[in-house]
């Protein structure tokens, strides 16, 4: 295979492998179809079509998109600081907690004020969520993977506590807070769909997030503690306050996402609501290799992959599981591209720097 | 000096007001009317008087967390942690035993039985991490052998080959991880996140592609052993010597590995390989086999683990039933130091509030059971904080090696 001209060669490899990784996920996907003895042509066309084959679809896929593109920000944020926020699902429901109790709780307030009030509660939410761990993980060294799957248990526990106990609504037939009140609704986007402003609101932060990054000097500084955090330090930087800024940062942004899916969609906060996209966006960053304009892109794709299966799983019987080996098999083709490039017989390009990723336990 | 000054006045101090409270607690409890009920097993029941006990208790506890404040005993600050948490936890017990009798028995040969996941998972994880590769995907490995455990069991119509397979399963998924961190020099956390995520699909996948449609949803679980003599001891005969095979197997395994470890040369090896590999490999060990060796090992302990959950306790299987156990063992093992006899203290510890939170259930104690199903978190971010000492992991960890 000769690389295309219009690009460099640097270049070409940053897009072939994922590009490739998600090729290959899918054809193990079909494999897979294939030995369950199910019609491989008609599970894709269906989870095609129910991605995009309707405009009601194509709404529904950026409706999870919205999430996807804040959480995976999330991750991905955390990543270039050497950090592995494993908590984003705990710092989602922490901001969908706080988002919910502000909607409902506070009353009488115009919509100009009361909206961004309720978004600003779930920001704060996530991001003290998130800088408890980046906290422990500076002052003690305790890891920052151990701890945010600790917090995520512990605020999937809290949530489920706090609507059903303090914040439930007597009124309702399934355990839920009250709706939130309409002056906190995040207004949708074209009628009759329920995609919302959140999605614009998501858009907003990756532009956001890219210019601290790449523009400040805070996000020189990430950045640095990320790629080496004995020369940040030998450099007078603060290791602490990064940690604690950039958790804080990336739980701010999954709590975000938390508060849309609350003002934005469901307009209240059901006990049995289930997201999972704390997950996925740890699959959403890697793809996107931490690239803040990347997520965009990928975040489609697992939000097309996401709301295509229940289509598949109607059309051709197959278990919406299989989203999930798939999207394993992606990020395992991502980070090991030696798979990859054997495979394809891809010769290795002038390696760019790898995304740096966490380090090891404790210090 | 100034900075365990504050870790002094915050740890005890908090601690200090915890005892205090439960010193206003017990006044809740009014002498005649209050008392707890505890049965022993074989050997009988001790009545108390509640409100009478919880105070004594909130008293030693006040005494351990004021002693930390002493200039000369400034180095005990751990000491306030853990009788504030002995008291704390004495107390609730008594207050769930007032009026109603608490079997103390009972409570510690659940403890033992729900531990067993978490302290096999904790081994797994230390074979793995002795050798410097990091394995957070215990839970993965855990969830994939309960099912193809489960699901061989079934077809198979024999429980035992059934957890041969959950044992062979577990090696295998970890033999991917291997692959991956060894061989590919992939990110070892991005590595165990894979097979994590990988678990959660295929198991669901296999769960309702097959025994759904199948109608296959339950088989036999392993039998109750007593081990003859031993098993009549009173207390410890119903808690140690009458078990079902993978609670004997994991205490069978605590000691093994221990021995293995410390005392062979493999166990040299193995964690001069987790300190150095370098040195190692200079002096003829071979760093990529015995790092392979020891993962797919700590794997099979990953699959054993996983059949407790449905060829022990079950006999069935459900989605992510493992349920974050996996990430609990990860937290014992950290807690253990590395260590197979720490890592099953920790393992006990967790499985005891485990226990505790079942059995308050039953009673219908008024504690939010949220509460109680946090407890085990909060307390391995406590530990993790480091208020059991700092806990150094094996030097090259997470560090791939490459051949000179």
């Amino acid at each position: 295979m000769k690389p295309l001209n219009i690009i460099g060669r640097a270049q070409y490899q940053e897009i072939i492998i994922p590009f490739l990784s998600i090729v290959t996920a899918l054809i193990i996907g079909a494999v897979i179809i294939y030995t369950t003895g199910a019609n491989v042509y008609k599970s894709y066309q269906g989870l095609w079509q129910g991605a995009f084959g309707k405009p009601r679809a194509i709404a529904e896929t950026f409706v999870i998109t919205t999430p996807y593109i804040l959480s995976g920000l999330a991750v991905a944020f955390g990543f270039k600081c050497g950090l592995f926020n494993i908590g984003v699902e705990g710092q989602l429901y922490a901001g969908a907690v706080s988002a919910a109790f502000i909607g409902y709780a506070v009353r009488g307030l115009p919509h100009f004020i009361h909206l961004p009030l309720a978004m600003l509660a779930g920001i704060v939410g996530g991001a003290v969520w998130g800088a408890i761990p980046g906290y422990l993980k500076a002052k003690t060294g305790g890891h920052e993977v151990i701890n945010t799957i600790m917090m995520n248990h512990i605020m999937l526990k809290l949530t489920d506590y706090l609507v059903k106990n303090p914040m439930l609504d007597t009124q309702a037939s399934i355990p839920r807070t009250p709706y939130i009140q309409e002056t906190a609704y995040l207004p949708k986007l074209f009628p009759g769909f329920r995609l919302h402003w959140g999605i614009i609101i998501a858009l907003a932060a990756v532009f956001l997030i890219y210019f601290i990054l790449y523009k400040t000097t805070i996000g020189f500084e990430i950045r640095t503690v990320g790629y080496n955090q004995n020369a940040a330090r030998y450099a007078g930087m603060n290791i602490t306050k990064n940690f604690v800024l950039v958790m804080a940062v990336s739980g701010s942004l999954a709590g975000l996402a938390g508060a849309n899916e609350v003002l934005g969609l469901n307009y209240t906060l059901p006990a049995a609501f289930i997201s999972g996209y704390g997950f996925d966006a740890i699959a959403i960053a890697l793809l996107a290799k931490s690239n803040p304009f990347a997520i965009i892109p990928s975040a489609i794709l697992w939000a097309s992959l996401r709301n295509g299966a229940g289509l598949m799983q109607v059309r051709a019987g197959i278990s919406i599981d299989l989203i999930n080996i798939m999207q394993a098999f992606v990020i395992m083709f991502i980070a090991a591209p030696k798979i990859v490039r054997w495979l394809y017989r891809i010769k290795e390009g002038k390696a760019k720097a790898e995304v740096v990723l966490t380090k090891g336990w404790g210090k | 000096m100034q900075k365990d000054y504050y870790r002094i006045i915050i740890f005890s101090g908090l601690t200090l007001l915890l005892n205090l409270l439960i010193i206003r607690f017990s006044f809740n409890f009014p002498k005649e009317q209050a008392v707890s009920l505890m049965g022993f097993g074989t050997l009988g029941k001790l009545s108390m008087f509640t409100g009478r006990s919880i105070r004594i208790l909130g008293c030693i506890g006040l005494i351990g967390s004021i002693i930390p404040f002493v200039k000369k005993f400034n180095r005990y600050v751990n000491l306030s942690f853990f009788t504030t948490a002995f008291t704390t936890v004495s107390a609730i017990i008594l207050w769930a035993a007032v009026g109603s009798l608490f079997d103390i028995v009972g409570l510690l040969d659940l403890s033992l039985r729900l531990s067993t996941p978490i302290v096999l998972g904790a081994m797994a994880g230390m074979l793995c991490e002795r050798t410097g590769v990091i394995n957070i995907a215990i839970e993965g490995m855990m969830l994939t052998s309960a099912c193809i455990g489960f699901t061989a069991s079934l077809y198979l119509n024999n429980i035992w080959i059934g957890l041969f397979c959950a044992i062979l399963s577990g090696g295998i998924i970890a033999l991917l991880h291997a692959f991956l961190s060894i061989t590919m020099i992939t990110d070892q956390i991005v590595s165990g996140t894979v097979i994590n995520i990988l678990a959660v699909g295929l198991t669901g996948f296999i769960r309702r592609s097959f025994l759904l449609k199948a109608r296959l949803t339950r088989t036999a679980i392993l039998p109750i052993i007593e081990v003859p003599l031993l098993s009549k001891i009173p207390i410890l005969g119903i808690i140690i010597f009458t078990n079902q095979p993978i609670v004997f197997l994991m205490m069978g395994l605590v000691v093994f590995i221990s021995i293995m470890l410390f005392k062979t040369r493999w166990g040299l090896r193995t964690r001069s390989i987790g300190e150095h590999p370098e040195a190692a490999d200079t002096v003829g060990i071979n760093v990529f086999k015995m790092r392979y060796l020891n993962v797919i090992l700590g794997g099979s302990i990953a699959g054993l683990a996983g059949a407790w959950f449905s060829l022990e306790t079950t006999g069935s299987f459900d989605d992510m039933m493992t349920n974050g156990k996996g990430f609990i063992a990860l937290a014992a093992m950290i807690f253990g130091k590395w260590h197979p006899v720490g890592a099953f203290t920790g393992g006990l510890i967790f499985g005891f509030f485990d226990a505790l939170q079942i059995i308050f259930q039953i009673k219908n104690i008024p504690i939010p059971p949220q509460f109680l199903w946090m407890l085990p978190y909060v307390i391995t971010m406590i530990v993790l904080a480091g208020v059991i000492g700092k806990s150094i992991p094996p030097a090259a960890i997470g560090v791939p090696y490459r051949k000179q």
